[in-house]
């Protein structure tokens, strides 16, 4: 196929799928949510209410689109444009398949943290634009929450990075042909895991827009489409912490008989059933107990999963 | 990619000043935010990506969350704004005037001279990066980390709270 072509083709559907998913994904929460609590959740709506996103999203376009008048207005509309160009934009460097990437660049694994620190920023100036009580609460919750997580993150990402010698997603992928990492990264794994849930603020860590006690937290002010975009910015993001421990620790999309993105998928929609299982199951810790696991239990351990791993990785070469 | 380097020198240099002149403190730290995105393109698009990504990490994403998250816990109002535009009057602009001017000077010395440093010719790997920074530059790798250690164990001596004032 002409080259030129297949990139088009490549970035739209990147672009396409992530958006599209995470509005079903809206409904695949509420339906097993509902099924783990069991009740019904949105079955009116077209077959097993699949339609129900549709609805939803036809509503929201058509509510009042308001401002507050107290609100620093610019900043306000900027804020919810942020986490879904940083979601969106780091989807660039996933590789779904081989080849099947939109930029297959050297720092891949530099990238994703990159952008994921950026993506603080939406929830940071939303609430600080808000310019209201519950608002600013949420956002200084959620900036030190990502902070804070976001340090042994990157320090549990270095593992599997040191075990493939290369910062390429791509590279990271191809070196787990004979066992994936999450076998000798396990500790990584869980760090990672336990860091990703708290990246894209679901529960058990929803503290910045904890209903019970800051109405909705740092996006209380917004309604209509820019309440939309916060909205389906936070499932991309669950859609994209999947398909990094999909790459980093589950071996991408390599697998026995399927076809290399079969596979990707089955193990992305696994994790995100997962993401949802734990929102049913877990409370929500108050807030100085999150600040004081991650600094004191979270951290340490990553920096000693990093230590061995170096030493042994040097020790074996 | 000459044109991309340009277009991210323009939008760094504009954002800078933008960023020295804004009267309100956060839309400041915005603009700055802006600028060292720029200069990240500009390490980017000159053959040092690992530079480039570290730069948004550690600087956009890292120390300046932590500038926006001070400015919000200080409340800044319309008082705030009013000192920020005294200060920016008349005199205080001699003195950084006079310093860009020599910078300024500095830079078309270089561009007219004909020893220009290449750029876009070799891109620097990662692993180049690490393999210098722990062999030649050991010490300095060694002092810096020495003096982030100094640091934190400073931050944590003004943190500390009196035993008898913790509540459990």
């Amino acid at each position: 196929m002409n080259p030129t072509l297949y990139y088009i083709i490549v970035v739209f559907v990147v672009l396409m799928v992530p958006l599209n998913l995470a509005a079903i994904l809206i409904w695949l929460e509420r339906r097993l949510l509902a099924l783990w609590q069991d009740r019904y959740g949105p079955n009116r709506v077209g077959p097993f209410g699949l339609l129900q996103s549709v609805a939803d999203m036809v509503k929201i376009f058509f509510k009042e689109d308001w401002i507050p008048p107290f609100a620093d207005k610019v900043v306000f509309v900027l804020a919810p444009a942020i986490i879904v160009v940083t979601v969106l934009l780091t989807f660039a460097v996933i590789p779904f398949a081989p080849s099947f990437v939109v930029a297959n660049l050297n720092i891949g694994v530099l990238f994703f943290l990159g952008l994921s620190s950026l993506g603080v920023y939406s929830v940071v100036l939303a609430g600080w634009s808000s310019d209201s009580k519950y608002s600013l609460l949420g956002g200084m919750r959620a900036s030190a929450q990502m902070l804070s997580y976001e340090v042994f993150m990157g320090l549990a990402m270095m593992g599997t990075v040191v075990m493939a010698g290369s910062f390429n997603l791509s590279d990271i992928v191809e070196a787990q042909r004979h066992v994936w990492f999450v076998v000798p990264q396990f500790l990584g794994f869980v760090l990672f895991f336990i860091a990703g849930i708290a990246e894209t603020r679901r529960l058990p860590f929803d503290l910045p827009e904890a209903e019970s006690e800051l109405v909705a937290g740092f996006h209380a002010e917004y309604s209509g489409m820019k309440f939309g975009m916060f909205f389906v910015g936070e499932y991309m993001g669950v859609i994209l912490i999947s398909c990094m421990i999909t790459l980093l620790y589950l071996g991408g999309w390599l697998g026995p008989w399927l076809p290399a993105g079969v596979w990707f998928a089955i193990k992305v929609f696994l994790l995100i059933c997962f993401f949802i299982l734990l929102r049913a199951a877990l409370p929500r810790p108050r807030f100085d107990q999150l600040m004081s696991w991650g600094w004191k239990i979270m951290l340490p351990l990553a920096l000693v999963n990093l230590l061995v791993t170096g030493a042994l990785v040097l020790a074996f070469k | 990619m000459e044109v991309v380097f340009y277009i991210a020198a323009i939008v760094a240099i504009i954002s800078t000043v933008l960023a020295i002149t804004r009267l309100n403190a956060v839309h400041a730290l915005l603009y700055l935010i802006v600028s060292l995105l720029s200069v990240a393109i500009v390490f980017f698009v000159i053959g040092a990506p690992f530079m480039a990504a570290l730069e948004v990490i550690i600087y956009a994403g890292a120390i300046m969350v932590l500038f926006v998250f001070v400015v919000m816990m200080l409340n800044l109002g319309k008082k705030a704004t009013d000192m920020e535009k005294q200060w920016q009057r008349g005199g205080m602009w001699v003195g950084p005037s006079i310093l860009a001017a020599v910078l300024i000077a500095e830079v078309a010395y270089l561009v007219s001279s004909p020893a220009t440093a290449v750029y876009g010719s070799t891109v620097i790997e990662p692993k180049q990066v690490g393999i210098v920074l722990f062999g030649p530059y050991l010490i300095g790798v060694e002092l810096a980390s020495m003096l982030l250690l100094g640091a934190l164990v400073g931050a944590y001596h003004l943190g500390r709270r009196t035993p008898e004032k913790t509540e459990k």
